[in-house]
């Protein structure tokens, strides 16, 4: 299973970011044009807001095998949409309380305001987090409570697949 | 023609279930008359043995109330989803992992020390805890093995339909019942519910303000709660908004604020996220320290917005540095 | 109305009027020295004698001072008026033989220089102009006459320090002599500090009523509220008693007006660099270190020199130092370049050369000169002899280390292409400062919803693509605001800005946001949790069906509300709950 996946390669550190488009995303494209290199181990995922964040996505993304989630909007006051990235804030200091009561480190998630001009931001921000989360070590949410599928017959990919849709009704 | 049969069966769960179907009251009669009960541990004598002697499938329909966290459990789930033509998950714990469904906060370990160690009434200097097997002479003694995690029933086995809350209310029982007699279930993977929040039926929507952004949070024993406002207008916490509807809003015409018993509607997958997300997203501030300090007053987050539903969550259970021991999970 | 005649002339006046008020009228010269429209008359000076003739004869009078009668009889120049006048002229002259105003009187009447023997050396002429004003229009009373006789003079009481002298100089403004003894540092023992123009970079001063420039829309006067003595204590008003048209409303009010537009183009400009914030420049502490706007307003012909160039004690300057890339291109200030210093400071170079024929020198880092004629005009400036230092400006220092420099502002400079630090000494240092985003620039962006670059200029929308619109539709910027540029760009900016607009005003029709959300309105129960939450207020409640509805026009497309709906009913086009799924899985599912 991915256990036996990651015997294979050593632990890369793998982060999920969510990047609002006009800010955070716009850095990070930004960042790419100044061809400023750093940890490629996050995959970014775009919104339009980071109010559009919603914490499932979040859990989700632990649930199918991110180590760690970013979340970038636009700093206080310049949120192209006025306010979304304050709903973005209360949600996630709800969330940050919610997630360490479930014994997730708070490292493990991070909310960061780059505003369109910060490609250095980017890059700080990800090379520091993807640092901490190397120190961390990987999640391994999967592995308490895969049951016992067929292994052998079964790709991650179908592993995943059915755990995730075997979710809430 | 002989009646469509029909059982039940309980896991990990209080009982309120069952006094559920009692609920009933005189309708119990008529279900009696049109159904053939053959497997109801806590009111009728059948065993174990009558079930695994059935064919495949002969129960027409098969209801099990209560979370999964013994291999017995576990047994006996798959054990009624092979006799059932139809699978019903009967009540919140079943449905959604249900209250059982907290100890996933913990593990067999830290439960087993607390319960049988560390708990103030107890004296256990030989430091017993059950075994799954123990040898006296020549009995063999075994005991089910007692699991990490609480599971929901779906996550254990093929479940049909579910009938949501805790326990489901009669009005849906009855529904639900009529619905099967008369062949008229919906398509499989259900819920048998209204698939709308409980704000729509609650009878103080009205008092509701259309602006409400959240300033407190008061916890229900700590506030003189007034009859017909909104409870969430009062400032206490109601999830009303995130739950779905079926109940008639029993808790609020009670004076107290929904829990989320009957769960998410049906395009939500993580019911304490979402609920979560709703409750965050309107409190009255916009100012780091100020947020903190409001939501603060949310005691317990993972017993607020999970209290039914841990289990079906997307994080299922607290992580935890387990060895691989007390039984595969 | 009252029936009188001067010189000869019937005339008609109103009952009060002084004859002086009537002969100005008519235009007839009666010469005053002690006379102020604003305050009472005093009939103190003499020199307004006129002689009248009623029933009870001829005398002579004080024209300021006595009222106009019925069949009254005037001769403002009469054998008696112009005897009396040369007496009184002559014995103001042998007062105060220097003072200019009563010398060119004394000219007028054909008199010669003041006998020795009866010479005296004041220069006041104890005519209470100052007194007056100071009491009457000011209110305050800090100066009056002392003494008597011989010894009289204006002082404030026991010559001590005046406490309540405001300072507001109008005693000096009234004295027709310039007389030593209203030094308003005497008077209040500070010294006193003029209300510097603005737009003439503080080179002058002005009053609290002014034009602030000549070109000024509309060109009107304003008052300057915080320093108007009648807004601030309701004495003095003499600007309105002057004002015949009435124009001058004290009580005028701030106007807040509410305007419904559709669009708003932002061209708030750009705040100059302080050079005081460059301490080893010596701007604020060498009174010869000027700004470059500042020389601007020197060299200009309606400016406080009137287009000459002068040091501080109005001499013309041998040698001129320019400093370019004061507050750009520098670390410690701001690293970008504002654009237009180097033109400008080859303009003034020029200018100024053209005008005193001094050495100029212009230390610079690189000679930026984009644009048309613009190389060629840096050429002809190395033909017209301009010294051009390539080499960054350490300090600007008064402290002489040979002969030469005593006296002069040494500029200390390394010369990069000699390959030596060089010590330049100069008459007048002029530093060509650069171009900062307004002071509150952050919060008239956040007003519009606009975003900034890292250097605080308004953030376009696309440098190539959209440089006058911005991230926010319908709202457009122009100008210097958007970062530093020139007039040329300034304007064609503003051209395309204006363009956008009518565009947009054109169309018709606005293009909607194809990311909006929408309801489902069979999931949606009604429980008003999204409404609050749009700062749009797209989002509404329908009392009559008791669910939620999304005004589609005002919508955004954010996907806030999405993210807050409990139940789900909320979806947001193009960013689906399902879609993100889909896309979380699939950046993950490959290792």
């Amino acid at each position: 299973m991915s256990e036996n996946m990651s015997k294979a390669k050593p632990y890369e550190p793998r982060v999920v970011a969510f990047f609002c488009n006009w800010c955070t995303y716009t850095a990070a494209d930004l960042a790419g044009t100044s061809r400023i290199t750093y940890s490629p181990n996050a995959r970014i995922v775009r919104l339009m807001c980071s109010g559009r964040l919603d914490p499932q996505f979040i859990f989700a993304a632990f649930r199918m095998g991110a180590d760690g989630v970013l979340i970038g909007g636009c700093r206080p006051g310049d949120c192209h949409y006025q306010e979304g990235n304050y709903k973005a804030l209360r949600r996630f200091i709800l969330l940050r309380r919610l997630l360490e009561d479930m014994g997730i480190e708070k490292e493990r998630i991070r909310l960061e305001w780059i505003s369109a001009s910060e490609g250095e931001k980017v890059k700080k921000v990800m090379d520091d987090m993807i640092a901490g989360l190397r120190k961390l070590g990987p999640l391994h949410l999967n592995d308490d409570t895969v049951l016992e599928l067929d292994e052998s017959s079964k790709n991650a990919i179908d592993e995943l697949q059915a755990e995730f849709q075997g979710g809430v009704r | 023609m002989s009646k469509p049969k029909v059982g039940f069966y309980w896991c990990a769960s209080c009982g309120g279930c069952e006094e559920a179907i009692v609920d009933l009251a005189e309708d119990i009669l008529a279900v009696v008359d049109a159904v053939d009960i053959c497997f109801w541990p806590v009111a009728l004598d059948f065993k174990r043995e009558d079930v695994e002697k059935m064919k495949d499938g002969e129960m027409a329909v098969g209801f099990v109330n209560g979370a999964i966290r013994t291999s017995e459990q576990r047994e006996m789930a798959m054990l009624m989803r092979k006799k059932s033509g139809v699978l019903i998950a009967f009540g919140s714990c079943s449905h959604l992992g249900g209250i059982p469904g907290l100890a996933n906060l913990h593990d067999r370990k830290t439960i087993f020390d607390k319960v049988y160690f560390s708990s103030p009434t107890v004296a256990n200097k030989e430091k017993t805890t059950p075994q799954p097997e123990v040898h006296k002479g020549d009995h063999n003694l075994k005991l089910p093995v007692f699991w990490d995690t609480v599971k929901s029933l779906s996550q254990v086995v093929e479940v049909d339909y579910y009938l949501p809350g805790c326990a489901p209310p009669v009005s849906l029982i009855k529904n639900a019942l009529k619905a099967i007699l008369e062949g008229n279930l919906p398509e499989k993977g259900s819920v048998l519910a209204p698939d709308i929040a409980l704000c729509n039926t609650c009878p103080r929507k009205d008092t509701k303000p259309e602006n409400l952004l959240l300033k407190e949070f008061k916890r229900p024993h700590w506030a003189m709660i007034d009859s017909a406002t909104c409870l969430l207008a009062q400032g206490i916490l109601c999830l009303g908004a995130s739950t779905r509807s079926g109940c008639e809003a029993a808790c609020i015409s009670a004076n107290m604020p929904c829990t989320g018993c009957l769960g998410p509607t049906g395009k939500i997958r993580d019911f304490g996220a979402k609920a979560l997300s709703a409750i965050a997203s309107t409190v009255d501030s916009i100012n780091d320290e100020e947020i903190t300090l409001k939501l603060d007053q949310i005691v317990d987050p993972v017993g607020t917005f999970y209290r039914y539903s841990l289990p079906s969550s997307f994080l299922h259970r607290r992580k935890s540095n387990l060895s691989r021991g007390g039984g595969s999970e | 109305m009252v029936k009188l005649f001067i010189d000869g002339q019937q005339v008609e006046a109103e009952e009060g009027q002084s004859i002086l008020e009537v002969a100005r009228k008519l235009r007839i010269h009666i010469p005053t020295l002690c006379f102020y429209r604003a305050i009472s008359p005093y009939g103190g000076c003499r020199v307004c004698l006129v002689e009248i003739t009623d029933d009870r004869g001829s005398r002579l009078v004080t024209s300021c001072s006595y009222p106009v009668a019925e069949g009254m009889y005037v001769r403002t120049t009469s054998e008696r008026v112009l005897n009396a006048r040369k007496v009184i002229v002559d014995l103001l002259l042998a007062r105060c033989p220097e003072v200019k105003k009563i010398q060119e009187l004394a000219t007028e009447l054909g008199l010669g220089a003041p006998d020795p023997e009866y010479r005296e050396d004041h220069d006041c002429i104890l005519c209470g102009l100052c007194t007056r004003v100071c009491v009457e229009l000011m209110g305050v009373g800090a100066i009056g006459f002392h003494g008597r006789g011989a010894k009289r003079k204006v002082t404030t009481p026991y010559e001590e320090i005046s406490d309540i002298c405001i300072r507001c100089g109008a005693c000096a403004f009234v004295c027709p002599t310039g007389a030593r003894v209203l030094e308003l540092e005497h008077i209040t023992g500070r010294k006193p500090v003029p209300l510097l123009s603005e737009f003439d970079e503080g080179l002058r001063s002005r009053p609290s009523i002014y034009i602030p420039f000549p070109q000024a829309v509309p060109n009107k006067p304003v008052i300057d509220k915080d320093n108007c003595v009648r807004l601030q204590m309701g004495k003095c008003g003499a600007c309105q008693f002057f004002c015949e048209a009435e124009a001058i409303d004290y009580d005028m009010k701030d106007e807040f007006r509410d305007l419904k537009v559709g669009a708003i183009i932002l061209a708030t400009g750009f705040k100059a660099f302080d050079a005081n914030r460059i301490f080893r420049l010596g701007y604020g502490r060498y009174p010869n270190v000027y700004t470059s706007l500042q020389i601007e307003r020197m060299v200009n012909s309606s400016g406080p020199t009137g287009g000459e160039i002068k040091l501080r004690d109005g001499r013309q300057p041998r040698s001129v130092g320019i400093v370019h890339c004061v507050g750009s291109r520098d670390d410690k200030t701001n690293s970008y370049c504002s654009r237009v210093c180097c033109m400008y400071s080859l303009k003034l170079a020029h200018l100024i050369k053209e005008r005193t024929g001094a050495e100029i020198y212009n230390f610079y880092i690189d000679m930026r000169t984009p644009g048309k004629g613009y190389e060629k005009f840096y050429e002809k400036l190395m033909r017209e002899n301009v010294h051009f230092v390539r080499g960054n400006v350490a300090e600007v220092t008064d402290w002489a280390m040979t002969a030469e420099e005593e006296g002069r502002l040494v500029i200390r400079a390394e010369d990069t292409l000699l390959g030596v630090v060089r010590r330049i000494p100069v008459d007048m240092v002029v530093l060509s400062i650069g171009m900062e985003p307004q002071s509150d620039s952050k919060d008239v962006r956040q007003k519009f919803n606009v975003s900034c670059g890292d250097e605080g200029w308004f953030l376009e929308r696309h440098p190539k693509l959209a440089p006058v619109s911005t991230f926010t539709d319908g709202i457009f910027i122009a100008g210097t605001c958007q970062g530093p540029k020139d007039i040329p760009d300034t304007v064609a900016q503003a051209g395309a800005a204006a363009a956008e607009v009518m565009a947009l005003i054109d169309k018709g029709h606005v293009d909607l946001e194809p990311n909006s959300a929408y309801i489902m309105d069979e999931l949606c129960s009604g429980c008003k949790t999204c409404i609050p939450l749009c700062p749009f207020k797209a989002l509404s409640f329908n009392a009559e069906k008791g669910i939620s509805a999304i005004n589609e026009a005002l919508c955004k497309g954010c996907g806030t509300c999405v993210a807050s709906c409990p139940s789900g009913a909320l979806q947001q086009n193009l960013f689906n709950d399902e879609q993100i799924y889909e896309e979380i899985k699939g950046v993950l599912i490959y290792v």
